[in-house]
């Protein structure tokens, strides 16, 4: 059946990890998700259903959100990721970040670091969006506490401000 | 930790000819594009591959190019490209509506159109984890030999459930086929089989390059029901596309999907030429949909509902279509 594992040897990776490329031996089978996880140590990017259908592993691939559990590592070669890890600077969350705590759009903070990742992609692009471009945008992103009513708040606040 | 994939080998193809060369050359292969549908399937332990074959590195996969005649759509064209081209918008602005209406974000940035019109079909009974399907016997469609929403019968039942399909069969498109023997172009309701087990005619190796839109003259739109106004798939989708003139019906196409094992054609649709859309016309439309369609239980809704909302849906399309 399978052939020898030789066959399906590791590879070197070289792929731009929030600003700062890297290379490592991965396996052509290793999702983003569990390379950035277990590889990169980035452990804000979650692992919810699994199979493309929360967005807790929302990642941006050279600016934009894709999910990083139905995505193979080896195709982002030379490639941009950047993780909810990416975001704070000098161990100062973002303004962004900053609003998911003051108008508690995290609650139990699983689905986060997703929707953090999808309104970051969203701001860049459209810096004062309306409550329904908000709801597009985080329309992949599952949250099973907040109703999403607070997270909305939370994008809004951060509206039309500078990053 | 994650469920890990069976070990294969990923090979990265810049031509369309080595891609299906690649194909030929290992039995087991598997083309990938998004990945979006096959990945999550391959780790759902459903399909398995030996090597998998990256097409979005093929030249000229991506692509969109209009003229007079039309519009040729690449089938390495993501999703996301597809519903924001200022072309598409005003050109076929229902493809661009459908477009935006499949999965979220994050899958329409690296989805593409080819994997949209091969998805795979769906039943409440194999998109399922390892173990609910082996505790479950499984089912025909992979490993099992009985099909768990029609016992009875031979054949599976699982439903097609893309979202470009219906407006491009609507639109009159037709597919450009790409294989060991060269290149063929068909119309596009050629592609699909009613069998929910192997809905592609696409032979070994075969895959879809690109996909024709002809100049359109007809009004056309695509809505579709679902269970979650967010993100989901369709439980039925209606695209329509009609041409009026002097207040009679000159053309109408109306095509679906969500109900069927592939994305059909409305069958007799002819008998409403040189009439008005009025509610005689509208119940008409309605009593065909509703005999055409075979939905079966393989969603959480029951398979009468998506009856019904297939037919209220296509109504409703027609008369906003018609203004009426």
């Amino acid at each position: 059946m399978h052939e020898p594992s030789a066959q399906y040897k590791k590879r070197l990776l070289r792929i731009k990890v929030n600003g700062r490329w890297r290379e490592d031996a991965v396996a052509d089978g290793c999702m983003l998700v569990d390379y950035l996880r277990d590889t990169a140590g980035l452990t804000g990017v979650k692992t919810g259903c699994d199979g493309g259908e929360c967005g807790a592993c929302t990642v941006l691939l050279d600016g934009l959100p894709v999910l990083a559990c139905v995505t193979l590592a080896v195709r982002c070669e030379g490639r941009s990721v950047e993780t909810i890890e990416g975001l704070a600077a000098q161990g100062r969350p973002s303004r962004l970040q900053q609003a998911f705590h003051e108008k508690l759009g995290a609650q139990c903070g699983y689905c986060t670091p997703g929707m953090v990742m999808a309104s970051e992609a969203l701001l860049r692009r459209n810096p004062t969006p309306t409550d329904d471009e908000i709801r597009a945008a985080l329309a992949g992103n599952l949250c099973r506490c907040t109703g999403y009513v607070k997270i909305i708040e939370s994008v809004k606040a951060v509206a039309g401000l500078a990053p | 930790m994650s469920a890990r994939l069976s070990e294969f080998q990923l090979v990265q193809p810049a031509r369309i000819e080595d891609a299906i060369a690649a194909f030929v050359a290992k039995p087991g292969a598997r083309y990938v594009a998004g990945g979006t549908d096959l990945l999550v399937n391959m780790r759902r332990g459903i399909v398995s591959a030996d090597r998998l074959i990256d097409l979005s590195g093929v030249a000229g996969w991506g692509s969109i190019d209009a003229d007079a005649e039309g519009m040729t759509i690449g089938a390495g064209v993501t999703i996301a490209a597809l519903a924001r081209d200022p072309i598409v918008i005003s050109r076929y602005p229902a493809v661009a509506q459908a477009a935006t209406s499949i999965a979220g974000p994050g899958h329409r940035n690296v989805a593409t159109v080819g994997g949209n019109l091969c998805l795979d079909t769906r039943c409440i009974y194999y998109n399922q984890s390892e173990w609910w399907r082996k505790s479950n016997d499984y089912c025909l469609k992979n490993r099992g030999d009985t099909c768990h929403v029609a016992p009875q019968g031979k054949r599976c039942h699982a439903a097609f459930s893309g979202d470009l399909a219906p407006v491009f069969l609507a639109l009159g498109a037709s597919a450009e086929i790409a294989g060991v023997d060269g290149r063929r172009r068909v119309p596009l309701s050629d592609l699909y089989v009613e069998d929910g087990r192997a809905h592609l005619s696409l032979k070994p190796g075969e895959l879809v390059a690109s996909v024709h839109l002809p100049a359109v003259l007809a009004a056309c739109a695509y809505e579709k029901v679902r269970a979650r106004g967010a993100i989901d798939y369709p439980l039925a989708g209606v695209a329509v596309a009609l041409m009026i003139a002097g207040g009679k019906i000159v053309m109408l196409r109306i095509a679906l999907t969500g109900t069927n094992s592939r994305p059909f054609l409305l069958a007799d649709v002819d008998q409403f030429i040189g009439k008005s859309v009025d509610d005689a016309m509208l119940h008409g439309v309605d009593r065909l949909v509703q005999r055409q369609v075979q939905p079966m239980r393989t969603t959480l809704a029951a398979a009468h509902y998506r009856r019904l909302a297939a037919a209220a849906v296509a109504r409703r399309v027609v008369r906003r279509l018609a203004g009426a």
